[in-house]
């Protein structure tokens, strides 16, 4: 061996023993441990919590770049915040490349996860549960990574949210994958991000599925590039619980999964199905907002390739105004698709151009319902559109998001 | 002979004790013991060493309550530098302190007070750093706490009620949840306009930018400054209260730089935005915080404006500041829903 290589072997085991590993187990003290241990590990560290239930009245915090936060099983390891007297959050996150991995977080009195402004943040095989079922008392977010990039949710769990399950806000360079979300008002949401994608998740017994959506006012808006594919959003089957006042209070009941106000989105190969107001809808942002930055329709929407089972059969007419409208729209026959036509005025007058236009390739049985705003307004007696023929084209598919070599 | 060696030996002591530590200042890691810097002649008794000045603020951070002491240390020789619309930019070796207490009785400071913690931010080569000791039961020695602490206190407070409460120490982490800008942590409160005002000092009473110029402590300060007004202040015009109080108690998050950022809601004294000041603004991700409200504010009602019900709220999944506070801070809550009920459409 040469004495280059000595030299460079003996820097590396030099670099590798810097790495500690730090070991919390369960207890009195288990709070003041863990937080102290979260503040002083240093980049390349593992902190191992070992399983056992661990209780909380304050919330925790990461600070440190770099590290390696693990439990011993989303089962096993269980961060419990029934008691929680202050924070905002369960778990606070505000670090770059952190990994965290094979854990639960109960009964947060506010959000479960928040991970602010992060540049390499992967959550994996985690767990955030509000244990008493649906309520409106239960915290927004399971899973809230925000202005953070490369952002990887990975084999999660997120129950019972009074918001949504899993969360992805102002972010950049997202996977949400072979997650579960349930009895949460939305399930998964992606919010003012741009490149996404959703797949190979189950979306049950949420007030809604999977929720694409675009707000103004914000520092990041514009949503686009977002795949959703390989997913099953079915018998989203609880009625809304969220607090008046959030986006989400307004989602029916039973909306397999809906896009608002984005740009060049892709929904393909998922299976949707049980969801009694409707399957799938594309709508545009519908509130006054005086925001000149804000663009409020959907553009290059693409949908192909999805399978349809029940859906329409109950629609929830009490929350929100979408529902309502498409109910006495359709005479009750509520589609499978369904557009809300809402497009800029000169467009109504114009028409759309072509490349912003919904492009859809489904099977000839999946029905399909627009609305001529301008027919409607104007009051004519039919102002709907149901054939397909007119959005269908080519596809062309989106890139796929890649986060450190990891891509579908 | 041995009598003369023994009383050197004392004064030499003595000196030493009452040095400040300058390289504990600069130095990697924290002491375990507050004493162990120095600031102080008698720790108990606050009394400071000659270099560590007390100083005060304009308006300042409803903290539930507790009352606030505040000292600056240069090192001998250096100066902080006067920084237009900033805080001075302090030289290496300098500390920033402030001691958290509740009086025995709001009413009667004769009859003592519970020193609660002392926060230190510590200027290193690399930055500021920042800290907290937690004072021990005896009240004779503060302690490092890294994770923070929770001390239940009571006090009397000016109508002779009894009040308590479950006071938070900060963990290192949540020190920066406000003093950090661009990531980096940063003094809050020395900005020249945030203490241009007179200070009782024991020789005497003096603005405190003058003061602290004859001390040779700051390089220069501007002669005319646009100071914020006070919110206790009630001769002030509302609106400059209210604004007054919601930047420092609110904008260092809600700001365009700052950790609320996503929210879209800013509150900070350079805000003219109505929908960024929340005027009619829909909440964003704020869940159950809302409380079923919505709108931020919304003019002439101040129960259906989430902002003041954040403020009167005391769960942690509602309650604003997010950290730093477990009481509602009536005065300022009447402020506030006095100048929602008169705010025009």
């Amino acid at each position: 061996m040469s004495k280059a290589c000595i030299l460079v072997l003996i820097l590396i085991i030099s670099i590798q023993s810097y790495a500690k590993e730090i070991i919390i187990n369960p207890g009195e003290n288990a709070q003041e441990e863990l937080q102290e241990a979260l503040i002083l590990m240093s980049e390349g560290d593992t902190l191992i919590m070992r399983s056992g239930f661990y209780q909380f009245e304050d919330g925790i915090s990461l600070d440190v770049d770099n590290v390696t936060v693990i439990g011993e099983g989303m089962n096993e390891t269980i961060l419990d915040f029934k008691n929680q007297q202050s924070g905002a959050q369960g778990f606070l996150v505000t670090s770059n490349k952190v990994t965290l991995k094979d854990f639960a977080i109960l009964d947060a009195k506010g959000d479960a996860l928040k991970v602010i402004g992060s540049k390499g943040i992967n959550m994996i095989n985690l767990r955030t549960e509000w244990t008493g079922g649906p309520k409106s008392t239960n915290g927004a977010y399971g899973f809230y990574p925000v202005e953070s990039e490369d952002v990887l949710i990975d084999g999660c769990i997120a129950i019972g949210a009074s918001d949504a399950g899993i969360y992805v806000g102002q972010s950049k360079n997202i996977i949400v994958r072979n997650s579960i979300a349930q009895y949460n008002v939305a399930g998964i949401e992606i919010e003012n991000s741009y490149y996404a994608d959703v797949y190979n998740n189950l979306a049950s017994h949420n007030t809604g599925g999977i929720l694409i959506f675009d707000l103004p006012d914000l520092p990041q808006q514009g949503g686009h590039h977002i795949r959703v594919f390989d997913n099953k959003s079915i018998d989203n089957d609880t009625d809304n619980f969220a607090p008046e006042g959030n986006i989400v209070g307004e989602v029916p009941r039973g909306t397999g999964i809906i896009i608002m106000a984005n740009s060049d989105v892709e929904i393909f190969n998922n299976v949707m199905s049980g969801n009694a107001t409707v399957n799938l809808s594309v709508v545009s942002y519908s509130d006054k907002t005086d925001d000149p930055n804000y663009y409020p329709h959907p553009r290059r929407i693409q949908i192909h390739n999805n399978t349809y089972g029940p859906g329409g059969f109950d629609p929830d007419i009490e929350t929100g105004e979408l529902a309502k409208a498409l109910y006495e729209i359709s005479n009750g026959n509520m589609p499978d698709i369904f557009w809300d036509g809402v497009v800029p005025i000169s467009q109504m007058i114009f028409g759309q151009p072509n490349e912003d236009k919904l492009k859809m390739q489904e099977n000839s049985d999946v029905s399909f319902l627009t609305i001529s705003p301008l027919k409607y307004i104007l009051g004519f007696s039919n102002p709907i559109k149901t054939e397909k023929k007119e959005f269908t084209g080519a596809i062309n598919p989106l890139e796929p998001i890649v986060i450190n070599g990891i891509q579908q | 002979m041995k009598k003369k060696f023994l009383i050197l030996l004392v004064l030499v002591l003595c000196s030493k004790l009452a040095a400040i530590n300058n390289n504990l200042i600069i130095s990697d890691s924290f002491p375990k013991k507050l004493s162990e810097f120095g600031f102080f002649l008698d720790d108990s008794a606050q009394t400071p060493h000659e270099n560590v000045i007390p100083y005060d603020l304009i308006s300042t951070l409803f903290s539930d309550y507790s009352y606030k002491q505040r000292w600056v240390y240069v090192p001998n020789n250096k100066k902080a530098t006067y920084e237009e619309n900033w805080v001075f930019n302090f030289p290496v070796g300098s500390a920033l302190i402030k001691t958290f207490y509740y009086p025995v009785d709001d009413r009667n400071p004769e009859l003592g007070k519970n020193l609660l913690e002392t926060r230190l931010l510590l200027r290193k080569e690399n930055g500021w750093e920042a800290v907290s000791y937690a004072w021990n039961d005896e009240q004779n020695e503060a302690y490092k706490k890294i994770a923070g602490k929770t001390i239940n206190v009571s006090w009397t407070d000016f109508l002779g009620s009894d009040r308590d409460v479950r006071y938070r120490v900060p963990n290192v982490n949540q020190c920066k949840e406000c003093h950090a800008a661009e990531d980096k942590i940063t003094p809050i409160g020395p900005k020249a306009r945030n203490i241009n005002k007179k200070f009782d000092y024991d020789d005497g009473e003096f603005n405190q930018l003058a003061y602290w110029m004859s001390k040779q402590i700051i390089n220069d300060y501007p002669k005319e400054l646009v100071s914020p007004i006070d919110w206790m202040d009630e001769k002030q015009n509302i609106n400059d209260r209210v604004r007054s109080y919601l930047d420092v108690n609110c904008g260092h998050c809600h700001s365009p730089t700052g950790n609320a950022n996503s929210t879209g809601l800013y509150l900070h004294l350079d805000e003219t935005r109505d929908v960024h000041l929340g005027l009619y603004k829909k909440p964003v991700a704020t869940g159950r915080g809302s409380g079923g409200l919505k709108y931020s504010i919304v003019p002439g009602k101040p129960d259906e404006s989430i902002l003041l019900h954040r403020m009167i709220s005391l769960d942690p999944g509602v309650m604003m500041p997010e950290s730093g506070r477990a009481l509602s801070h009536t005065e300022a809550v009447e402020m506030v829903r006095e100048w929602i009920l008169v705010m025009e459409d």
